[in-house]
């Protein structure tokens, strides 16, 4: 299936989930917020939240700024 | 603060501070001037903003969040950057996320690239949103006093008019307007973008600001380290003066040593 991953499409193995798609881009226990279809998605949750074809997922981060 | 003098603390939302500097981690050359500025600033809060992650990078890339940790400051996330009510929002959120909870944030809503000037439309419409949602909203906003009262009734817990454009540096062009919205306010005010150097620091804090926040000033300094810690003097400095009350200003000249006893008398 095709996710939308930060504004760039990404193929993902159907029925992934949060958890493994974070784990698969190497983020797993970094300071990260997940955010699905405008949503966000608690830590607590990363393992039992399925993605589906077409979901709309930002993964955000703390920057410097003012 | 003098040995013999102690100020009450910054209070923001119950929360409690001692430092009345607050300061951004943008423009820095990196993570340790970064770091090495904020400790000589002595600040507690230290807003940051909220970005993708660059996907695909190195894993053992570092993160603003191990230079400046969460358990030694207070993390302000901002919304910088946004330009509607709903993005605003959103960055809130995923800061919360984030930040495990922490609800204290930084609201800017900006009208556009030239001016960065806050939409202040959009940024009553987000402060409404977000206050609602449990947010403490610290918000940007511009130095009008009609819309600084607005923001406070809605809710929001410190008011944060600009001094002049964001990374101006031109000082507060308008300290009569700051006064007026410090007068009417009944939380924290605090200049937040256009100071330049320390001068324009303590002016803010002898207008009656509770705070300062500042960014460009600090890491676009020649040597951001040292300034960081003219600001902190700066706005000890202006905050004591405050206290202490200037002098009436006078017409005419006034000798500060005595008439009486002159030889030539």
């Amino acid at each position: 299936m095709q996710i939308l991953l930060n504004g760039e499409t990404r193929a993902l193995e159907s029925d992934a989930t949060v958890a493994e798609l974070v784990e698969s881009l190497g983020l797993a226990g970094r300071r990260i917020a997940v955010e699905v279809n405008e949503e966000i998605v608690p830590k607590s949750e990363h393992g039992g939240t399925r993605l589906t074809e077409g979901d709309r997922v930002e993964v955000v981060h703390a920057i410097g700024g003012g | 603060m003098s040995d013999f003098f102690q100020d009450s603390p910054l209070r923001i939302a119950g929360r409690e501070f001692a430092s009345r500097l607050l300061v951004g981690t943008g423009k820095y050359r990196d993570f340790d001037e970064t770091a090495e500025a904020i400790a000589a600033s002595g600040a507690d809060i230290v807003t940051f903003a909220v970005r993708r992650t660059n996907l695909g990078q190195d894993a053992g890339e570092p993160n603003l969040l191990d230079a400046v940790p969460p358990e030694r400051f207070t993390l302000l996330p901002n919304t910088a950057g946004c330009y509607t009510a709903k993005d605003a929002v959103r960055t809130c959120k995923l800061a919360r996320e984030l930040l495990d909870g922490h609800n204290l944030v930084k609201l800017e809503v900006l009208g556009d690239d030239a001016t960065l000037y806050p939409n202040v439309v959009e940024t009553l419409a987000a402060a409404e949103t977000l206050i609602a949602d449990g947010f403490d909203v610290m918000v940007y906003t511009s130095d009008d006093p009609i819309v600084a009262r607005e923001l406070e009734r809605l809710g929001c817990c410190a008011i944060m008019p600009l001094g002049s454009l964001i990374g101006s540096g031109h000082g507060i062009q308008n300290p009569y307007n700051i006064r007026l919205i410090i007068e009417q306010a009944e939380v924290p005010v605090l200049v937040d973008a256009g100071i330049g150097t320390a001068s324009e620091a303590a002016l803010a804090m002898e207008l009656g600001c509770d705070a300062v926040l500042m960014n460009s000033a600090i890491a676009h300094a020649r040597q951001p380290v040292l300034m960081a810690g003219a600001m902190k003097k700066a706005v000890e400095a202006g905050r004591e003066a405050f206290l202490a009350g200037r002098m009436p200003r006078r017409q005419s000249a006034e000798p500060s040593s005595p008439f009486a006893g002159r030889i030539n008398a």
